[in-house]
């Protein structure tokens, strides 16, 4: 008996899960702490789940260059990590900030929110740490369960349960695929390690030849892909975007994505590097078709949320090109890209909360008319986001596609970033018509419900300073991403 | 050279054999329990409410099942026009199959040598025992839920849904509370827990063995009285409930498809005494180390055993009222599951420290 | 012998399955469902994985099964709810058959290997498959396993979150 107790501990690195530990324990606290704190307003629970967050982006700093391994090989926390830890934790910070008046404000001040948020970057963060498949996958499901609730939190709202449960059915319907991938590739190599997966590979792996590695690859990358939604399985994204609530929708679109593109990248990276010609060649066409189709149907859209909602499906495409590229530019490009995207994005998204209805109904292009005059500050803030989500200079977005599209020119993939580039050429149209109507069409509201609570103002400001530190000064961060990756 | 365990590659025909014999008697004395509980629990209770109970047919009535049987086979086979004909004829069959795959694991005596080969006196001997036994007794819920749904009447169908609530509320407490016997056997098949329970009690009192019930008194009433639950019998008898719901979910049948539910519920409640008394009182292993409890077969004494167990229960249903819906659900989850995780967590940190 | 039985086994399996998703009536779609759980329970006996099959009965035929047979009674679905979708069967049905052939073609022409683990079903029977697993579970994969709880904690918040009258 003492022996297998001894067995157990023996692979026990605390340091290795520190930082998702202490953000679940944060969690499990509010969680009981809710118990006791008055009804009717989360303003404690915000400030306590922002604390959680700091006190875990402290442990992520400490962890930075001192890569811990643990678990049997179950995680890491290595720089990649703590990069990736630091996207959810941003996605995660200002997500909750601009929450405690939105909740209020559709009468749903329910506490229990900021725990599921905490819980999702808990498991966003097992994702990126995870070194183990089943890591991974579970770090997955913690992220992705948290969010089907949190897509249908407005449980009287007709549009939030759709968004709920179509999230949830075919989330459930991607994580089948994933599980099965997963389940395959450990049939053929006698492992749920990453590192044993590729070196098996490597050994015997001609794709062709074992049709299980194939099956097993294009599952997993089916699941991965659906989470990051691209094209072909892009088709969740706009209903429950549009449904979800918009703080959760602007978390979805920054966090979860991020934590994706961490375990696919790592899978990518560890497992099947010796089979990079086929799956990069798999993954041009996805790239390409994401890119396209989000943007040619984003020109449709009058809805801002399900606007940004094809936007997002089509960066989504932006950052597969840097996984296309597979080298060190491409890579660190995408760590930068997500970085970057969570400011702007999550900047937008705030915009919209404060600028919304109780009901959200005049989220639209005509609902805007006017606003930047109006409203100067959010009309502002909304313009430099939507410059850095087209991407241009001086803001994160410019930045961010530069390394993308550079990576994949060094890697040969000439064709790639040209359509990379006329696609960012399109994206101009609808976000410059959103600017269009806030400043050149005559406001027929006076937006005198549009208030400026002091969390989402926070929340605008560090999303505002992100997209210009990352815009201005990039060096310093992509220095960082390029000591990130493997 | 000791003798080897019987098994299909070393002497497949014998194998096969004993096999049939061991299935044919324990089904045979399983269906004769059930027969004769109908009478005996009549008879109990009759006499604990200062009645006589059957004296008609045969002395003290002692052929009334043999009657009630033919009565109910001679009777016309209704089945009601409304009704959704396929799941309305497995249900009976669904409720019966369960109880009775169930007796296949619990061991009626020590091995016996028969050819040069030793062969175990139980159906079969899985080292999952315990789960087989806990993964069956789940499914015997089907039949009623099913029946209750099939027969289409309104009655039926709330004991369909109050019996598949109350089964999965008290399915839990039920297995965690055996989990605790698992901790201290380290094993799950049945036959190596019974003969644990031989040892000396705690290593020291030579003569009293180490019944786990002895060891686990909590675990015990907790399964009993999750077990009672489980298998629908007073007082959680909700799903019958025969002053609010006629007859709960077997209200439309009548026949030999009542017959069949009669039967299911003797047999579960064979079941559940057998386990009780496998896990708990030591299977087919004598009361006392003494030399003459030991040489009575072992059969006998799990039968006494049974016998006693199900006693008990005709009692309980003589003695208490029917618990209340809400009381009901409020016991399972906040007072016995609470318990039986209390225990495990209990018994983990004593098997760990000493 | 035991192939018979494992095609014996494998039609009833399919069977079933088709009957899930070919029943007029919800309820015995269930049932098909609760049927080719069993199935599996078998395979996993066969497999020499006894306490997979133990599990596969207990959880999904026994608890989870019941669990919607149940909603689907109280809900008790009108007609319109029953009626199944049967626009575009043709479509999925061709579109199922080429998947098949497809996947039918890359086992014929290429290998499926895979590599040698350390526990045979030698060892599964010596020491036991619940040993095994609980080994593996509480030494190599403990990680997932405590993250396993966090998963289930949050979806009882999930749960409780959407679907209790006052939160």
């Amino acid at each position: 008996m003492e022996n297998l107790v001894q067995i157990a501990l023996q692979n026990v690195n605390m340091a290795a899960i520190l930082p998702s530990l202490v953000l679940t324990c944060f969690g499990m606290g509010l969680l009981l702490i809710n118990v006791f704190l008055p009804r009717g307003t989360t303003r404690h629970a915000v400030w306590i789940s922002v604390i959680g967050l700091v006190v875990t982006g402290f442990f992520v700093y400490t962890g930075w260059g001192n890569p811990q391994y643990g678990f049997n090989d179950a995680v890491a926390n290595d720089n990649y990590t703590a990069f990736f830890s630091v996207i959810f934790l941003f996605a995660a910070g200002l997500t909750i900030l601009m929450s405690d008046d939105y909740l209020t404000r559709e009468g749903y001040p329910v506490s229990e929110y900021y725990p599921l948020i905490l819980f999702a970057t808990a498991g966003a963060m097992w994702m990126a740490s995870g070194t183990d498949m089943l890591t991974i996958f579970l770090g997955l499901e913690v992220m992705s369960i948290a969010l089907y609730v949190l897509a249908g939190f407005f449980r009287g709202q007709l549009r939030s349960n759709e968004a709920g449960l179509k999230y949830f059915l075919l989330g459930a319907f991607s994580t089948g695929f994933l599980l099965y991938g997963i389940a395959l590739i450990y049939g053929v190599t006698g492992s749920t390690k990453l590192t044993e997966i590729g070196i098996y590979l490597n050994a015997h792996g001609s794709l062709l030849e074992n049709p299980m590695t194939l099956a097993g690859l294009v599952l997993l990358s089916t699941g991965f892909l659906f989470k990051i939604a691209a094209a072909p399985f892009h088709m969740w994204t706009p209903d429950v975007y549009e449904g979800a609530p918009t703080p959760v929708t602007a978390f979805m679109s920054a966090g979860p994505k991020a934590a994706a593109f961490a375990a696919f990248l790592r899978i990518m990276e560890y497992c099947f590097f010796s089979l990079k010609p086929e799956w990069t060649a798999m993954l041009w066409v996805i790239a390409v078709l994401t890119m396209v189709i989000g943007n040619v149907i984003a020109i449709q859209q009058t809805n801002l949320k399900r606007m940004l909602a094809y936007s997002s499906i089509a960066h989504a495409g932006y950052a597969l090109v840097g996984l296309v590229a597979a080298n060190e530019i491409g890579y660190s490009g995408i760590l930068f890209y997500m970085l970057a995207y969570t400011f702007m994005n999550i900047g937008a998204f705030a915009v919209l909360v404060l600028a919304g209805k109780k009901g959200e109904d005049n989220l639209t292009l005509e609902g805007f008319s006017g606003f930047g005059l109006k409203r100067p500050f959010l009309g502002v803030a909304m313009t430099v986001f939507l410059f850095s989500l087209m991407g241009l200079p001086p803001t994160a977005g410019f930045a961010g596609k530069f390394y993308i599209f550079a990576g994949a020119v060094k890697a040969g993939y000439i064709w790639l970033a040209v359509i990379g580039v006329l696609n960012s050429a399109v994206s101009l149209y609808y976000y410059l018509r959103i600017m269009v109507y806030m400043y050149f069409r005559d406001a027929e509201e006076d937006y005198a419900w549009v208030s400026l609570p002091a969390a989402a103002v926070i929340s605008i400001v560090i999303a505002l300073i992100g997209v210009f530190y990352l815009g201005i000064i990039p060096g310093d961060v992509m220095e960082m991403a390029k000591m990130a990756i493997f | 050279m000791t003798p080897e365990m019987l098994s299909l590659s070393n002497s497949p025909g014998l194998f096969v054999g004993i096999m049939l014999v061991k299935i044919l008697v324990v089904f045979g004395v399983t269906m004769l329990i059930v027969a004769y509980a109908t009478w005996c629990e009549r008879k109990v209770i009759g006499h604990m409410q200062t009645r006589l109970g059957p004296m008609r047919t045969g002395w003290h009535g002692l052929l009334q099942p043999i009657a009630d049987g033919i009565k109910l086979f001679f009777k016309e086979d209704l089945i009601p026009s409304e009704s959704t004909k396929v799941p309305f004829l497995l249900a009976p069959m669904m409720i019966l199959v369960p109880a009775l795959i169930t007796v296949a694991v619990i061991p009626f005596g020590p091995d016996i040598s028969v050819g040069g080969f030793l062969i175990p006196q139980q159906i079969t001997d899985l080292n999952i025992g315990v789960l087989y036994i806990l993964a069956f007794a789940g499914l015997g819920i089907y039949g009623i839920v099913l029946a209750g749904w099939a027969s289409n009447s309104k009655y039926s169908l709330l004991g369909g849904v109050r019996a598949s609530a109350q089964m999965i509320s008290y399915e839990l407490a039920a297995g965690v509370s055996i989990i605790a016997i698992f901790m201290l056997s380290e094993t799950l098949s049945l036959r190596e827990i019974v003969f644990l329970q031989q040892q000396d009690l705690w290593g020291v009192c030579s003569f009293v063995p180490n019944w786990y019930v002895f060891t686990q008194p909590l675990a015990f009433c907790l399964f009993i009285i999750t077990g009672l639950a489980e298998i629908n019998r007073t007082p959680f008898d909700m799903p019958e409930a025969e002053s609010e719901l006629v007859s709960g979910f077997c209200t439309e049948y009548s026949s030999m498809k009542y017959a069949l539910f009669f039967m299911a519920e003797y047999a579960n409640m064979i079941v559940i005494a057998a386990i009780a008394a496998t896990l708990f009182l030591g299977g087919w292993s004598a009361p006392l180390n003494i030399g003459i409890f030991t040489m009575i077969p072992g059969f006998v004494w799990l039968l006494l055993k049974i016998f006693s167990m199900m006693f008990f229960f005709m009692w309980l249903r003589a003695t208490f009222p029917r618990v209340r819906y809400d009381q009901l659900m409020r016991l399972g989850w906040k007072v016995l599951l609470p318990l039986a995780l209390a225990n495990v967590v209990i018994t983990g940190l004593v098997v760990v420290i000493f | 012998m035991e192939l018979i039985f494992f095609y014996l086994i494998a039609i009833v399996a399919v069977a079933s399955g088709f009957l899930v998703i070919r029943c007029q009536s919800p309820v015995n779609s269930a049932l098909g469902l609760v049927n080719t759980f069993f199935c599996l329970a078998i395979f996993y006996v066969m497999l020499h994985a006894p306490f997979m099959a133990a599990i596969q009965i207990m959880v999904y035929a026994g608890a989870i099964m019941v669990l919607i047979i149940f909603v689907i009674m109280l809900l008790n679905l009108g007609t319109e709810a029953r009626k199944r979708y049967t626009t575009g069967v043709v479509w999925s049905a061709i579109a199922s058959l080429l998947v098949l052939f497809n996947v039918m073609y890359f086992i014929k022409r290429g290998r499926v290997t895979g590599a040698e683990g350390d526990i045979t079903s030698y060892t599964v029977e010596s020491v036991g498959h619940v040993e095994l697993i609980g080994k593996a579970l509480f030494t190599e994969y403990l990680l997932p396993f405590e993250i396993a709880s966090i998963l289930l904690l949050v979806a009882i918040v999930g749960a409780v979150v959407l679907a209790k009258k006052e939160v």
